[in-house]
């Protein structure tokens, strides 16, 4: 069994992040924290400010305050190389205009571990191995990336940020577009590589997927944090109730005893 | 830590060839030598072709006699026509198609656009608004100066009034470069309306379709010192333009420094258009063209499409030229004709396997 090697489990602390696009405020005063080596779902309405905060946890899009600790290390204090090798960020539907083959888009995931002057190591090309075997892409490597469904690019790009061997992974939106085998498929894989060490925080859309797969939920709505905890004691009918403007009935999976959240 | 090495014989083997098929990168690395051949040689056969009836060995002697490598018996006449005129027009070439080749490919990477280059971003339009400006005006500034100056200028208000219109994205970048191009072309027929008559306006207008007419060793110097001092690097840092493939956020998530490589490329290929254009104004489609042809033979990773776009660009500028000065004797066209006659079409062609790709 091939594993993609990372640093141990890290512990995320998030400490009044804060963005703003354009003069707007998309997300303010953003704290919370998430247990190391499990997934934690980020879930709220469109527009709840998910994607700004991912992108500002990543340390890639615009951020105005706050602290990012990773195991206790400033994220933000770090230079961008070793935070591209802590985290690894999967946004929602990226494309490219290039023609590139799956493998060399794994292998980009290596950018961060390589000097401007390397060719790529023979470590490389394992990790690369590795990442798309992980992520269920291997049988496809050497096809181009556009003659693929959309759901096996989703598992091109979560290779790519394994190639990166992050100890936290953000994922935007990871199962959009997908049918429900392929949700399941990702969400499985996500359960995994926490259980091996790595710390998952990916934005969902669908809080049934959230309750089935998730250790932790974040409640974002309005650019700001409504709840945080164990998915069993967040999802609760007034919560969705308060956070959506929605009817839900919060039921008992009757295999799993995990929450099912049915709508009326 | 130790599994990798352990575990990894059966499979790992067995999945070498597929390795090497989906790199190009083993067997186009071959390639870089043979272009550099290819190039040597077009530049020594490309100054035996030409109007005045020299044969292949007089042009040898003379080449060989400024390089003290033979003493040659050359009527001053004949030697001058090689020595003088067909080396340094060929050796400008050869520079100005690499340096508008790498400029094209740095760009589309930048703008995620497969169809900039330095003509659609304005950078062309721009500099040859300020060559024309001290060409008509008698501005006491260098004309690299002044086309470096206005590509630069074209830049940065394409890229501002990309930036005012909300975040910067590709439609939007070529949007504000068609805008500011018209400008600066506007301008510049203003400028030539009012400075030029009889024979300056042939001149200028020779100029102004691109043409390396006016080739000689000054233009070969100008050429040559930019593409070494400015091409190479840009050609060895543009290695990090792979990152750029999904986008900034992406590059950025990657720990690329994406402000200070947008803002370095940028100045490095606006240094490039702006030197190429004052040497020979402005020469379309060789920017766009091929580093697209090269990127459909040796893919999207630049440590091998920027040095051989670089080195097919000088190639093929040579023989356009070559074309150029010879096809139609004893009249002789602008190399820009040329340059968008045979890229015109070359253009469609690959708009329609893109499309068939997607």
């Amino acid at each position: 069994m091939t594993t993609v090697p990372t640093s141990l489990g890290a512990r995320l602390e998030v400490c009044g992040i804060g963005a703003e696009v354009g003069g707007q405020r998309l997300i303010d005063q953003v704290s919370f924290s998430v247990p190391a080596g499990a997934v934690t779902a980020l879930v709220g309405p469109n527009g709840a400010g998910k994607s700004t905060l991912l992108r500002a946890l990543s340390g890639a899009g615009p951020r105005s305050s706050g602290v990012v600790l990773l195991d206790g290390e400033d994220l933000y204090a770090l230079g961008r190389r070793d935070r591209a090798r802590r985290l690894a960020l999967v946004e929602q539907e990226v494309r490219s205009e290039f023609a590139l083959t799956v493998r060399q888009t794994v292998e980009l995931g290596r950018t961060p571990h390589q000097s401007l002057w390397s060719l790529g190591s023979a470590d490389d090309e394992t990790i690369v191995a590795q990442a798309l075997e992980r992520a269920d892409a291997a049988g496809f490597a050497h096809r181009q990336l556009g003659t693929l469904s959309g759901g096996e690019q989703q598992r091109v790009q979560l290779a790519r940020a394994l190639a990166q061997q992050p100890s936290l992974l953000l994922l935007d939106e990871p199962t959009n577009h997908l049918d429900v085998r392929a949700q399941l498929h990702t969400l499985r894989l996500l359960g995994s590589l926490a259980g091996e060490g790595m710390t998952v925080l990916a934005a969902l859309h669908d809080l049934n997927l959230a309750a089935a797969f998730c250790d932790h939920v974040v409640v974002l709505a309005d650019g700001q944090v409504r709840a945080v905890g164990p998915v069993a004691e967040v999802l609760t009918p007034e919560l969705i109730g308060d956070v959506y403007g929605v009817r839900a009935d919060v039921l008992s999976h009757p295999r799993t005893g995990r929450p099912l959240i049915a709508f009326s | 830590m130790s599994a990798p090495s352990l575990e990894r014989p059966v499979e790992q083997r067995g999945a070498r060839p597929a390795i090497l098929r989906d790199r190009p990168g083993a067997a186009a690395a071959l390639t870089l030598p043979l272009l550099l051949l290819a190039l040597v040689a077009s530049v020594l056969v490309a100054v035996t072709i030409g109007a005045a009836d020299l044969s292949v060995r007089e042009v040898w002697w003379s080449i060989g006699d400024h390089l003290n490598l033979i003493d040659a018996d050359l009527s001053v006449l004949r030697d001058g026509i090689v020595w003088e005129m067909r080396l340094p027009r060929v050796l400008t070439a050869a520079a100005v198609g690499a340096g508008l080749a790498v400029s094209g490919a740095v760009m589309q990477a930048l703008t995620r656009n497969p169809l900039a280059d330095p003509y659609l971003l304005g950078l062309s339009a721009g500099a040859s608004l300020g060559a024309v400006l001290v060409l008509l005006t008698g501005l006491a500034v260098s004309l690299t100066v002044a086309a470096f100056s206005g590509a630069m200028i074209a830049l940065l208000g394409t890229l501002m009034l990309a930036r005012s219109l909300g975040v910067i994205t590709p439609s939007r970048t070529v949007l504000a470069g068609l805008a500011v191009s018209s400008f600066a072309g506007a301008i510049t027929s203003l400028v030539i309306f009012w400075n030029t008559q009889g024979d300056s306006y042939r001149q200028i207008l020779n100029w102004l379709l691109g043409s390396l007419a006016g080739a000689d060793w000054g233009t070969t110097k100008v050429a040559w010192a930019t593409l070494l001092l400015v091409g190479i690097p840009v050609i060895v840092y543009g290695r990090v333009l792979d990152a750029f493939a999904f986008g900034d956020t992406a590059a950025a998530a990657l720990g690329i420094n994406v402000s200070r490589t947008r803002w370095l490329l940028l100045g490095g290929t606006a240094l490039l258009t702006g030197a190429m254009v004052s040497v020979s104004g402005s020469i379309g489609f060789v920017g766009l063209v091929l580093p697209n042809a090269v990127r459909l033979v040796v893919g999207s990773r630049h440590r091998l499409l920027l040095p051989l776009s670089a080195l097919v660009g000088a190639i093929f500028m040579i023989w356009v030229d070559t074309g150029a000065r010879t096809l139609f004797e004893p009249r002789e066209l602008p190399v820009g004709i040329i340059t968008v006659l045979v890229g015109a079409p070359i253009f469609v062609l690959i708009l329609l396997r893109n499309r068939e790709r997607a």
